[in-house]
């Protein structure tokens, strides 16, 4: 059943001022897998999270996508790539479509109906005009989810998409996940709590924390 | 097209932006008129005085009041996690920051040179003064906005960045203040004054082939503040 | 044979780059250095300020060059130290050249700001003025202002990595900065005396008062290498202070 992995990490360390936050993290996802990155505040899952956006560079270890190493062709891997981190990169003052058409002019994406059609699926039909300044906190994260319709990339890195979100946005969040893994897409994310899916693979950072000497 | 792409989302999303939010364009123009008028209020209203130092007046208040508008180049970005999303962005970052500088450039540098002569009226300063400093205005503060995207790169983490930012800006400013003060200087003394310009245009030069590039590593070392 | 090479300068690169091993060598080497600079020092200043003749002009308040000259060298020598410890650090990794790029700092703001002082100090006996705008006074008002920037940087990030990468790229825009700097800020006014010493071609000042000059800039250069291994010891000391062979020396 075990297909080729999509993304390998292998022994990726990270430090900072002479302190190894976790070292020899080495992990497999295969199209449709999911993994959650879990631990408490301050051990490093946003760090990871970033590591495997190329947003840092590791200490140690590389990262291979679809059997390549990143570094090689890293604006091949970030165009299959989305990263939603804690704030969701939105600007207030724009409406939720104006804030779509950015991301999608960002990443080279035609501006079209698609945008439309993702703020829709988001469940913002009724609002997507207004500034997001006059949304509530749960409708800015379906705002950032909107984007993960629009940019239909194959790997989703979202550092703790659970916040603001009540039962139903929950809820709403798992079909969204289900639907992605059902298209072959990979998804790693942190949170504390637990989703109720199957097959959520568990990546417990502090297990990788370096012991004090 | 241009307009469609990372360079053109990224100039017209900060213009949108700044139109929305008046005081982007507001707040700085009304600091350099204001910070103007101190002078003679300090110096003394006499006029032959000020036309002496009307030159150097202007471009140090120009000079000011792009140095506050700086500090929000990349912040404002990075407090919302915009930042994050422009780096992951399948473009060389360096031509993304360039779409940064020239949405400051629009917003903060271009209406400042074009009050600037109605300060220079203010402040007596000879008609042969009008045009060095219109033209030295708009690449000084092209200058200012390109060079200072690298100080604003690397202090965009830090959270009371403000002064700091101003500080280790602006001895690379001096020698646009140098040339943009001196070409004003020597077209009211009626002298030529085109190779100081040319001077200044290639600094302007320097700084569009390196501050770039010099900005998007700073960039990726300031975001682990 | 290219792998034996290969290899050599592999190990060698990374010894260098060991702050332990830094720490270790210049430990035994520290007494001699501190012995050399004295010497020189002391032959320089005692020569210097007593023996050589006066000028013709100055009288004795040009002695103060020998300070103030080699100082001036140095602080300009000592930005480039700077810059290029920074440049190694970035490049190659190298956690020593990080300390070594932030131990310079601050001792080049320092003799930036003698070579100012002592420029002053200059000045008004010789000139009538403690300060006057010219070219090479404020090129090196500049170079404080840099100084002070990377100082100023260095303590405003509470993660060391970043700080160390900040510091390097703002030190690598200064240096790309200071020649246009100079050559602006001269453009712009000269007025100083022009360069009494010059690298090559014959110098214009006297050689009984040269010999003395190159002696204390000689010194001055051991000098700044002394401060500066001093600097990078202790914040070897501070960086490495939960590794083990530092928790032995303090308790041995």
């Amino acid at each position: 059943m075990a297909s080729a992995p999509l993304l390998e990490i292998q022994a990726i360390a990270f430090e900072r001022d002479d302190r190894t936050l976790f070292s020899d993290v080495s992990v497999c996802l295969a199209a449709g897998e999911i993994m959650q990155v879990s631990g408490p505040n301050g051990c490093g899952k946003t760090t990871l999270l970033h590591i495997l956006a190329t947003l840092k560079p590791p200490a140690h270890g590389q990262m291979l996508w679809r059997g390549d190493d990143i570094r090689a062709d890293r604006f091949g891997y970030l165009a299959d790539i989305a990263f939603i981190g804690h704030q969701p990169g939105l600007k207030l003052a724009l409406s939720a479509r104006e804030n779509l058409i950015w991301c999608a002019r960002l990443h080279g994406l035609p501006v079209s109906g698609k945008i439309d059609m993702a703020l829709d699926r988001a469940g913002l039909s009724h609002c997507k005009d207004v500034p997001c300044s006059t949304l509530s906190a749960g409708q800015l994260r379906r705002v950032a989810l909107a984007v993960l319709h629009l940019r239909e990339a194959l790997l989703w890195l979202l550092d703790e998409p659970l916040t603001a979100l009540d039962h139903e946005g929950i809820s709403e969040l798992e079909a969204m996940f289900r639907s992605h893994l059902g298209e072959g897409g990979i998804i790693v994310f942190s949170s504390h709590q637990a989703l109720s899916l199957a097959g959520v693979r568990n990546l417990p950072l502090t297990e990788y924390a370096a012991s004090l000497n | 097209m241009f307009g469609e792409s990372s360079f053109g989302g990224i100039l017209r999303r900060d213009l949108l932006l700044a139109f929305r939010r008046g005081s982007d364009v507001l707040n700085p123009l009304f600091f350099f008129m204001m910070t103007t008028s101190l002078v003679p209020l300090a110096t003394g209203p006499s006029a032959s005085q000020l036309a002496l130092i009307a030159p150097g007046i202007i471009w140090i208040t120009a000079l000011l009041a792009t140095l506050l508008t700086l500090d929000g180049m990349f912040k404002d970005d990075f407090a919302d996690g915009s930042l994050f999303q422009i780096i992951l962005s399948p473009q060389p970052l360096w031509l993304l920051v360039l779409a940064k500088v020239l949405a400051h450039w629009l917003v903060a540098g271009l209406p400042i040179t074009l009050v600037a002569p109605l300060l220079a009226l203010m402040l007596a300063l000879p008609d042969a003064g009008y045009v060095p400093m219109v033209i030295g205005l708009a690449i000084g503060t092209a200058c200012f906005s390109m060079v200072g995207a690298v100080g604003a790169a690397l202090t965009v983490a830090l959270q009371r960045g403000g002064v700091l930012l101003s500080l280790i800006v602006m001895p690379l400013y001096f020698p646009v203040l140098i040339f943009g003060a001196s070409a004003v200087h020597r077209a009211v003394e009626g002298q030529d004054y085109y190779p100081v310009l040319a001077l200044l245009g290639a600094f302007f030069t320097f700084a569009l082939l390196t501050a770039p590039f010099a900005a998007a590593a700073a960039l990726k070392v300031g975001i682990n503040g | 044979m290219w792998q034996m090479t290969g290899r050599f300068i592999r190990k060698w690169f990374h010894r260098l780059g060991s702050p332990r091993w830094f720490y270790q060598v210049t430990g035994k080497w520290l007494p001699w250095l501190a012995l050399v600079t004295v010497g020189l020092l002391m032959v320089g200043s005692l020569w210097g300020l007593g023996f050589a003749p006066q000028d013709a002009r100055q009288g004795n308040s040009f002695r103060i060059i020998y300070i103030h000259v080699p100082i001036s060298v140095l602080s300009l020598a000592g930005y480039y130290v700077m810059a290029a410890a920074g440049a190694v650090a970035l490049i190659w990794k190298v956690k020593l050249a990080d300390m070594v790029m932030v131990s310079a700092a601050p001792l080049g703001a320092a003799l930036t700001f003698l070579a100012l002082l002592t420029g002053a100090i200059w000045g008004k006996p010789t000139w009538g003025t403690y300060w006057v705008w010219d070219a090479r006074i404020t090129s090196m008002l500049v170079l404080l202002f840099l100084y002070l920037g990377v100082i100023a940087l260095n303590q405003a990030f509470t993660s060391r990595d970043t700080a160390y990468k900040a510091c390097a790229i703002l030190s690598l825009v200064g240096t790309v900065n200071i020649p246009i700097i100079y050559k602006s800020v001269d453009w712009w006014y000269t007025l100083h005396q022009p360069a009494t010493l010059k690298l090559t071609g014959a110098s214009t000042i006297h050689p009984s008062m040269l010999k003395p000059l190159i002696i204390m800039i000689l010194g001055f250069y051991s000098f700044y290498a002394l401060v500066l291994i001093l600097n990078t010891r202790a914040e070897i000391l501070t960086r490495e202070r939960r590794s083990s062979w530092v928790k032995e020396l303090r308790e041995p």
